[in-house]
């Protein structure tokens, strides 16, 4: 039998272009201090580490969790790395809260990042590979075809990307650690940004970021001590899950993939959600491209195949007037340290139903999905995270 | 029917119910990662009576570095075809520590069964090169200190605190490469005299060619499962009745070189002192850190080390720790051990290690 398992501490970095005043430990540290002030803990009340970064290929460091031990008050613990593309900011929290669930241990500290000015991801992700035919495309390269499918298969407008890319960007005026600030985000400047991959613009596209999240998961036990000595109320894990299925195939559908579908049903299931869209009240989503949104509206269930743009179109994922407010914190558009994009969308989860989002609050959030996806979307990890401790 | 053993940190009970390894070679140039691990997912499968679609949870261990590109793990998961999609899992680590993932994810309950693998390309890339590239990048990396000469600096600390001299390290050498004449997957397979290993010349002193690890391509697979299901599987399981893991600092000033603090903490949690040990696997790529390893495991003269022959006859990184707990549970599930020891370790000169203790019924 699982135990229960709270997220008792949030911290992030501001996320950045480039952070040039910090060593990525610094990085790391600047969060994980946050999430430990937040939990009420120390660095001694820590039973265990574990970190989660995309490729290290994205710094140039190899392993690059064995020099961050000791920033990261691991040395004489356990430390894990986890590494499942970029669905791993997800992942590697799902990893640390399954030490919790399994009974391993009462606090567990979670930290992911990426330092992206020290490298550049495009390269990185473009490197030819032996025995690979080289793609050269980077992510949106690889994922313009996939939209353009998209785009035929639902006969959605084209303008609805844009709209995503706008409404992600108004959101992050509100959250003060997004990296993207564009108070003069309109429909036209997208459509005038540079067409990077047909039908993607600059601007629904995701930034490159530096930055880190962190997270203290903790038991039951745990959870009372903290909510006592700092009043804030725990947000409580109701449902984990993740899935993959194989990068190609014949008859793959990559642009609804099955292994997102069944990661959904197994969380929503775990949860006890049989209708996303009315049980959820917000949705922290992994969404680098704009047109993600309409797509893993799908994916997850709060709208029918060929319906997702319709919600989006609508209004309906927006904060201000959406019945299911999507990224509130601006989500992976506006800021997007890749390695930690995935944490990100959990901790903001997390946020939302412990009252503590700020300014980009949902009003009296209960439920929240937190999603991360990674390599050519044949990788998930998902969690529901409510404001009541589950049965 | 046999019964299931007492684990000592209140685990769940969850045991080794399947081993496979690939032969260990210099250069495999006939098959890529994937052509590697495909004949031994489909021979651990065979050896736990299992299909994949039995399978609960899937992780793995890897890294990018030795392909030089990211995502090594990625390709690799098509050497299971994961269709339906599953749950899995990878790390950027020794698979022992995919292994120890998919210990944690059986203990909740829901899930009884796991497959856990680890694949190493060493021969695509230059590993000095590469392995500098795995220090603190501010301070250490530039300066290039490649993975030999930080292995003798560790050397030389054994030798400096009397722990051992060049002569024991020739003699784990040859005992290594003699053992591996037992064992058709290892790579080092012949019988030395001490003589005539320290007639090599210096590599880096106190270092010669012997106390080095061959540099191998080759993958190894194990099959996890939890209480009932692993007596259903396996006549023997190799019950794993302990295990840890711990992390040192990265800062080598500031670690006694001859000294694994960090396999003693895990050895201790895991309960190594609880029982008599058949024998121990220990990951201990470089000669000199057997010593180091054996010492803070607290093992006594009178156990065996490495019967499989062990690193320094076989070295497929990412795999080899997790080959480790392979050989170690093997002997217990042919019948022949009762309660072994495995280690595996992670990091520069041993600074990270993982301890486990597997027991037969």
């Amino acid at each position: 039998m699982a135990n229960r398992v709270a997220v008792i501490g949030i911290g992030q970095t501001h996320h950045k272009s480039k952070r040039d005043d910090v060593s990525i430990a610094g990085l790391l540290r600047e969060a994980a201090q946050r999430a430990l002030d937040d939990s009420g803990c120390t660095w001694a009340d820590i039973d265990a580490v574990v970190v989660g970064k995309a490729p290290d290929m994205f710094e140039g460091i190899m392993m690059p969790e064995h020099f961050l031990a000791a920033a990261l008050g691991a040395v004489g613990k356990p430390m894990m790395r986890v590494h499942t593309a970029g669905s791993v900011g997800g992942s590697t929290a799902l990893v640390a809260a399954h030490l919790v669930a399994g009974g391993i241990h009462q606090r567990v500290l979670t930290v992911a990042f990426e330092k992206q000015s020290d490298s550049d991801a495009m390269w990185a992700l473009s490197v030819p590979q032996p025995f690979s035919a080289p793609l050269l495309a980077g992510a949106g390269g690889y994922f313009a075809p996939i939209i353009r499918a998209y785009m035929r298969r639902s006969g959605a407008p084209s303008d609805v990307g844009m709209r995503v890319a706008v409404k992600d960007r108004l959101q992050a005026l509100k959250n003060p650690y997004a990296h993207l600030h564009m108070p003069d985000i309109s429909m036209k400047m997208v459509e005038e940004s540079v067409l990077l991959w047909d039908p993607l613009h600059y601007l629904e596209s995701c930034p490159s970021s530096d930055g880190a999240a962190a997270m203290v998961l903790g038991s039951e036990d745990a959870a009372k001590i903290a909510e006592a000595s700092t009043g804030r109320r725990p947000a409580w894990v109701h449902g984990m899950a993740m899935r993959s299925e194989p990068t190609m195939f014949a008859g793959r559908n990559q642009v609804n993939p099955q292994a997102g579908r069944d990661c959904a049903a197994d969380v929503y299931a775990q949860a006890g959600i049989t209708n996303p869209r009315a049980e959820l009240d917000c949705a922290e989503v992994y969404v680098p491209f704009s047109w993600y949104e309409p797509m893993w509206l799908e994916n997850l269930g709060f709208a029918a195949e060929g319906e997702g743009w319709k919600l989006t179109e609508s209004g309906a994922t927006a904060l201000d007037g959406g019945d299911i407010p999507w990224n509130c914190s601006g989500g992976v558009l506006s800021s997007n340290p890749i390695g930690a994009s995935g944490m990100l969308r959990f901790l903001e989860a997390a946020l939302q139903v412990r009252g503590l989002a700020g300014d980009h609050q949902v009003e009296d959030a209960r439920k929240a999905l937190g999603h991360a996806y990674g390599g050519g979307a044949q990788f998930f990890a998902m969690w529901v995270v409510g404001a009541d401790r589950p049965e | 029917m046999s019964k299931i053993p007492q684990t000592r940190q209140g685990h769940r009970p969850v045991a080794i119910v399947g081993f496979s390894q690939s032969a260990s070679v210099r250069a495999d140039r006939e098959s890529n990662e994937v052509e590697m691990l495909l004949p031994i997912i489909h021979d651990v499968f065979q050896k736990a009576h299992l299909t994949k679609d039995q399978i609960g949870f899937i992780c793995s261990g890897s890294t990018d570095y030795l392909i030089g590109g990211p995502f090594s793990f990625v390709t690799a998961l098509d050497a299971i075809g994961v269709w339906p999609p599953k749950t899995e899992s990878h790390v950027e680590m020794d698979a022992a520590w995919a292994l120890y993932e998919a210990f944690v994810r059986l203990q909740e309950g829901d899930l009884d069964t796991a497959l856990v693998y680890g694949f190493g390309k060493s021969s695509l890339g230059n590993l000095s090169e590469i392995y500098n590239l795995q220090l603190d990048p501010y301070t250490m990396a530039p300066l290039h200190p490649d993975l030999v000469s930080l292995a003798a600096l560790q050397a030389r600390a054994v030798i400096d605190q009397g722990f051992g001299t060049e002569e024991d390290f020739a003699r784990i050498a040859a005992r290594s490469r003699k053992s591996a004449l037992d064992n058709p997957f290892s790579q080092v397979r012949r019988d030395d005299s001490i003589e005539s290993l320290l007639n090599e010349p210096y590599l880096v002193s106190p270092l010669r060619r012997h106390c080095l690890p061959p540099i191998s391509d080759g993958a190894s697979a194990i099959i996890l499962a939890a209480g009932d299901k692993a007596l259903e599987l396996a006549e023997h399981p190799a019950w794993i009745t302990g295990i840890d893991h711990r992390i040192e600092t990265h800062a080598f000033g500031a670690r006694n070189l001859a000294v694994s603090t960090s396999t003693a903490k895990a050895a201790s949690v895991a309960g190594v002192a609880d029982g008599h040990v058949d024998f121990a696997e220990l990951h201990t790529p470089f000669a000199p850190q057997e010593i180091i390893v054996k010492r803070a495991l607290g093992l006594g003269d009178e156990v065996s080390i490495n019967p499989s022959g062990g690193p320094l006859a076989a070295n497929p990184l990412m795999a080899g720790g997790l080959i480790r707990l392979g050989e170690a549970a093997q002997a217990i599930l042919d019948g022949n051990a009762t309660r072994t020891v495995a280690h595996a370790t992670g990091g520069p000169l041993l600074q990270q290690n993982l301890v486990a203790v597997l027991e037969g019924a």
